[in-house]
């Protein structure tokens, strides 16, 4: 199982992530296109937390046994048994919230919608998650952990 | 092979299932639930009548669920009594079901007070999917409605009746609406953004009398107030709360109060018995007592832990306090344990208000410790202030951070972020 570790001495606070995150989320994974065309801009799942001098990046945790799933009201967020992520499903999300209450981690947004709740889904479909992979400088490691 | 026995489908028998399962895919399940279609979620009737969600989204999961967990699910069927020496569960039409553990996850049922014409033609309750339907067929033909109650429900539904284009008046016994979960001020902003949706909304009232249409007496035709003034209108639905459905265990060992009583394993005070969701009182952290929280993931997770108890592994619940997110008519709030102190004495309160940008955050301490959230219109965070509520963090040192605009994972002291968060951050 991969994660996505956060070294948060190795962060700079550019926030490249959010940008690419932005991106990969978008319909036309083009920087310019999602960020000046696409309405509502796409939402970053990932969110550079600053209190300075402190910063990182944090994304949903994928947790073991995870709040936002017992607490979800219509089965939108689920834990995939195989893969141990915790999928959101946008169509099944009725945008109640209830999820962002219990998020330890306060990695759950608001869609730009505003209609439903938005995550962090360790880009399913890449190898290595846009953030990790655009992260200029190894402050978010993409790496297997122990279940 | 164990016998699980579950009476309830709904949120806590389903936490329930999803646990015995993880443990145990061997020992026979038998659920009984007196609706025909147990498993879909109660908080989106308001969705159905809106028309936002039609029957299958409202699942909470799908269709072949039982079949998936090899669950016998006696849908459409009654539990009527509990024989506990003998340990077994008698239905509606006198056949027994044998038990070796039984969950009693019979939830709640409407309260509904007693008002004259209350039997009329177009009088609703709103908690189960047929109340939803039968008002549903109802507004095809109405033009405007009368809802008692302005608690979350009563909120939920006039959300959706607006949604259906209807003229809706609320009707709430006390000053403020959704006073059972916000301070006057978050209860103000509800207020106002709900009033520009076109909704009247008429507190320190109730409605004593509902009256006939002048055509048809049997059919609702307006509902009058304590004044005296009549509203009205086609549709009355009583939202005023839900009381829990002990009736099961009423006359059996099992000790209630309100509620059934669980110890933190979920067990009532007979062996093999437990019982969860809002037919339970379990434990709030906040208070330092077991009392009713009739709230969906509270159910979920009640029923998770007798789920793992049942069939044989040690959970103790965490416990829960009363957590309400509403996103009705746009404007998301989130209210944790205590939100308006009566006695403001042992309490210190830090508040960040905005009212140009509609921001309102306000968090209650007791010993330097959080034990309330009112958040408007800002969100995204409330985990992490839950997360520090649960596990009692003294926040002294950051307690002014904890109201303003950017707080956040970075603002805890990296120390405290360790603790918390083991595992992360290295
Ligand atoms: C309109 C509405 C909106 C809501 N919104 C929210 C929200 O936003 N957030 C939130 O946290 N909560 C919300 N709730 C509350 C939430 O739905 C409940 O807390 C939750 O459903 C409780 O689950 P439960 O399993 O304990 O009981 P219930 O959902 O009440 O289910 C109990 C089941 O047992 C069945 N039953 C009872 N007795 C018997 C018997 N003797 N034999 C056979 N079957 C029996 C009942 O018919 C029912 O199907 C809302 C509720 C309503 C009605
Ligand atoms: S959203 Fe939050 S609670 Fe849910 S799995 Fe991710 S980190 Fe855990
Ligand atoms: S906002 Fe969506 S994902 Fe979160 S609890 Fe509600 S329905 Fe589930």
């Amino acid at each position: 199982m991969k994660r996505i570790i956060v070294k948060e001495e190795h962060c700079i606070g550019c926030g490249l992530c959010e940008v690419y995150c932005t991106v990969q989320h978008s319909k036309s994974k083009d920087i310019i296109k999602a960020y000046n065309k696409e309405k509502p801009r796409p939402t970053s799942r990932v969110t550079l937390e600053v209190h300075k001098p402190v910063s990182f990046a944090i994304q949903c945790r994928h947790c073991e046994d995870a709040p936002c799933v017992t607490a979800c009201l219509s089965g939108a967020m689920k834990k995939d048994e195989e893969t141990g992520l915790v999928t959101h499903d946008p169509d099944r999300c009725i945008g109640c919230w209830t999820c962002i209450m219990v998020c330890p981690y306060g990695a759950i947004k608001m869609d730009s919608s505003g209609k439903v709740v938005s995550k962090c889904d360790l880009c399913a479909e890449l190898d290595i998650p846009a953030c990790v992979a655009n992260c200029p400088n190894d402050a978010l490691v993409y790496k297997e952990v122990k279940k | 092979m164990p016998k699980y026995v579950l009476v309830g489908a709904s949120a806590a028998g389903i936490g329930a299932v999803e646990a015995i399962r993880e443990i145990d895919k061997k020992g026979t399940i038998t659920i009984i639930s007196d609706e025909q279609c147990p498993q879909y979620s109660r908080p989106m009737i308001s969705d159905l009548i809106s028309g936002k969600a039609d029957f299958g989204k409202m699942m909470c999961r799908e269709h072949e669920f039982w079949e998936k967990n090899d669950v016998q699910a006696l849908t459409g069927r009654t539990a009527v009594s509990l024989n506990l020496s003998e340990k077994y569960v008698m239905l509606d039409k006198g056949d027994l079901v044998d038990f070796e553990k039984l969950l009693v996850a019979t939830g709640g049922r409407p309260f509904v007070p007693k008002i004259e014409g209350s039997d009329k033609e177009g009088v609703f309750t709103f908690t189960t999917l047929s109340d939803a339907e039968s008002l549903a067929l109802k507004l095809e033909k109405a033009e405007s409605a009368v809802v008692i109650g302005a608690g979350l429900i009563g909120v939920s539904c006039t959300e959706a009746l607006v949604k259906r284009g209807l003229e809706v008046t609320m009707v709430e016994l006390q000053e403020k609406i959704l006073s059972l979960i916000l301070d006057p001020t978050a209860s103000e902003m509800v207020e106002n953004v709900i009033r520009k949706a076109g909704v009247t909304i008429v507190t320190g009232q109730t409605v004593k009398r509902i009256v006939g249409k002048p055509e048809n007496d049997k059919a609702v035709g307006g509902a009058v107030l304590t004044s005296g003034d009549q509203v009205d209108c086609d549709v009355v639905i009583i939202a005023i709360g839900v009381i829990p459905r002990i009736e099961l265990v009423t006359g059996t060992k099992v000790k209630t109060n309100r509620g059934i009583l669980v110890d933190k394993t979920m067990r009532t005070n007979v062996k093999d018995v437990y019982a969860s969701g809002d037919v339970a009182e379990a434990y709030d952290f906040v208070y330092g007592e077991n009392r009713l929280l009739p709230l969906w993931p509270l159910a979920q997770l009640e029923g998770k832990v007798a789920g793992y108890n049942m069939a044989g592994k040690k959970a103790d619940y965490p416990g829960g306090t009363v957590m309400s997110s509403l996103k009705y008519f746009g404007i998301p709030v989130i209210s944790i344990g205590v939100a308006n102190p009566k006695d403001p004495d042992p309490y210190e309160i830090l508040v960040n208000h905005d009212p140009e940008r509609s921001l309102y955050k306000k968090i209650v301490l007791k010993d330097n410790q959080i034990v309330g959230v009112t958040l408007v219109n800002c969100i995204e965070k409330a985990g992490v202030l839950f997360h520090l509520m649960k596990n009692s963090v003294n926040v002294k040192k950051f307690k002014q951070d904890l109201v303003s605009d950017d707080f956040c994972l970075a603002t805890l002291p990296r120390s405290l972020r360790r603790k918390l968060y083991p595992g992360e951050y290295k």
